[in-house]
């Protein structure tokens, strides 16, 4: 079980509560019409999948519902950071929340 | 290769045993070979072995960087069946079901393939839409299955829970007789045995690191144990294949995630067929052993750890003990996780990529297991004559740009 640290909540709270949404900072293409074939195959379904540090979504679904970043590592699982939408992660990686 | 038969073993039983054959060798290192098999789990030994075995010209090695069989083949929970809903799936699962059928004699190894039959239960109405649908495409592609009633499955595993008055009921099931469960170790050491025997090189212990490419083609790959050039290579690495992919600059459509299993203490024979559900993510079989085999839904988060959260695993007890109240006192003895590689389609990728002379075999996310034999086949036929086999073709890479997806998503009566 996660302890997740909700940045709106200000809090830990624990896995149940929230929902994975994958990886974070994907942007809809403004104009989908205008895109080949390969450009809207790779923004609907090719992901990073790091072995390391990945930048994700997750919404705090039993609780505040509302969607934050994180910055998790996928081999331990230690979550660096959460930020709010809007923000960015601050450089120093290394804190744990 | 020693063959391996009841006069054998008498023989070797009159040596005290201390005269077996060491069932593969432990090769030096060559430079350079045609083909190069990343990843020495079931699906890569098999692609090993085929390839070897129809193109014997081939100087072939496979470079594994645990040991042989350790990542998600020793992970699963041993389950086999074609049940698949689509038409390309259906076919590739049953081409690999009778492999199956044939393979202990095959190899000469037993790999203790047991057709107990697979039910996959509905709990709703619509379950049960979904499982006369599926059976019923099934039929039309000549796989066995059969649409059962709750008494019906009552009779094939009667300590099932059929009161109509619990949380999920069971209404009925789709039934595969042809299905079963096998011994997972023995399909590596059995594939590896026999690669062995036609020359293939293995390594254990030899991670791959990087790939060198000359000119848009591959030209090796770079190890722990110095670099392997190579004409062709073919990466069978499941959930570390997007690792594999970043180091010929590649981006793949596929994500990790840890999915959990656990084993019980044996206990006496109890269930003697496979029981699933993908309602409750939930699926149990008893191994030969005694031990109940149990496999749960995946984390939902990314992961390579090889292991999961809690819950999941408390989610898919729940629903067990609910489908089976006598199991409510049975203690488990170990829980494990592995990394899936999964498709958004849950389906695999077999086949060529952009680069020349790299081929990858990826993507099988929770249901790799059942499909080793065909999954091996048609790649190292794909790797030899560099065209997809007409079984892996639409499983290319091309389907995730085409928009020609296989959504086998709860189709295959499984959670994916």
């Amino acid at each position: 079980m996660l302890l997740i640290y909700c940045p709106y909540c200000e809090a830990h709270r624990e896995e149940e509560e929230f929902s994975y949404q994958g990886e974070a900072f994907i942007t809809r293409p403004s104009e989908p019409d205008a895109l080949n074939d390969e450009a809207w195959g790779d923004y609907l379904f090719f992901r990073k999948n790091p072995r390391g540090l990945h930048a994700e979504m997750w919404f705090h679904a039993a609780g505040c519902r509302r969607f934050f970043n994180a910055l998790r590592n996928t081999v331990t699982y230690d979550f660096h950071q959460t930020c709010r939408i809007g923000e960015s992660f601050s450089d120093n990686s290394d804190t744990h929340v | 290769m020693q063959k391996y038969s009841i006069f054998q073993l008498a023989s070797q039983a009159r040596r005290y045993h201390e005269h077996w054959q060491r069932v593969w060798r432990n090769p030096d290192l060559q430079p350079q070979y045609d083909v190069v098999i990343v990843g020495g789990g079931g699906h890569g030994m098999a692609t090993a072995y085929y390839l070897a075995k129809y193109h014997p010209q081939l100087s072939i090695a496979v470079v594994e960087k645990g040991y042989l069989g350790g990542g998600n083949t020793a992970r699963n929970t041993t389950i086999v069946r074609s049940n698949y809903l689509w038409d390309e799936a259906a076919q590739l699962y049953e081409f690999a079901l009778q492999l199956w059928e044939g393979l202990s004699q095959e190899l000469n190894f037993n790999t203790m393939f047991s057709q107990r039959g697979v039910l996959n239960l509905g709990h709703s109405l619509q379950d049960m839409r979904d499982i006369e649908r599926r059976v019923n495409a099934n039929r039309l592609n000549g796989i066995d299955g059969e649409v059962l009633s709750t008494a019906e499955v009552k009779r094939l595993a009667p300590l099932i829970n059929d009161s109509a008055h619990i949380r999920y009921p069971i209404l009925g099931a789709s039934w595969q007789p042809r299905g079963g469960n096998a011994r997972h170790d023995a399909v590596a050491w059995g594939y590896a045995r026999g690669a062995d025997s036609l020359g293939v090189d293995l390594f254990q212990q030899t991670e791959v690191t990087g790939m060198q490419l000359e000119h848009g083609a591959i030209a090796g790959v770079e190890t722990t144990r110095g670099v392997i050039r190579a004409r062709k290579v073919g990466c069978v690495t499941a959930g570390n294949s997007g690792v594999l992919a970043a180091m010929a600059g590649l981006r793949l459509p596929i994500e990790s995630h840890p999915l959990q299993a656990l084993v019980s203490e044996p206990i006496k024979p109890a269930l003697d067929c496979v029981v699933m559900s993908n309602a409750v993510h939930a699926y149990i079989s008893q191994s030969d052993k005694g031990d109940l085999v149990i496999g749960a839904g995946i984390d939902s988060y990314n992961g390579y750890g090889q292991r999961g959260s809690f819950h999941v695993v408390e989610h898919c007890l729940a629903a067990i003990v609910e489908m089976f109240p006598a199991f409510s006192r049975v203690r488990m003895n170990r829980n494990w996780g592995g990394a899936v590689d999964t498709c958004p389609d849950a389906c695999p990728i077999i086949g060529k990529t952009p680069i020349q002379g790299l081929y990858f075999n990826c993507g099988w996310g929770t249901g790799g297991f059942k499909a080793t034999p065909g999954s091996g086949f048609v790649f190292a036929d794909t790797i030899a004559k560099d065209t997809p086999h007409p079984l892996a073709a639409p499983f290319s890479l091309d389907r995730f740009y085409s928009g020609a997806l296989i959504d086998e998503h709860g189709a295959a009566g499984v959670a994916h």
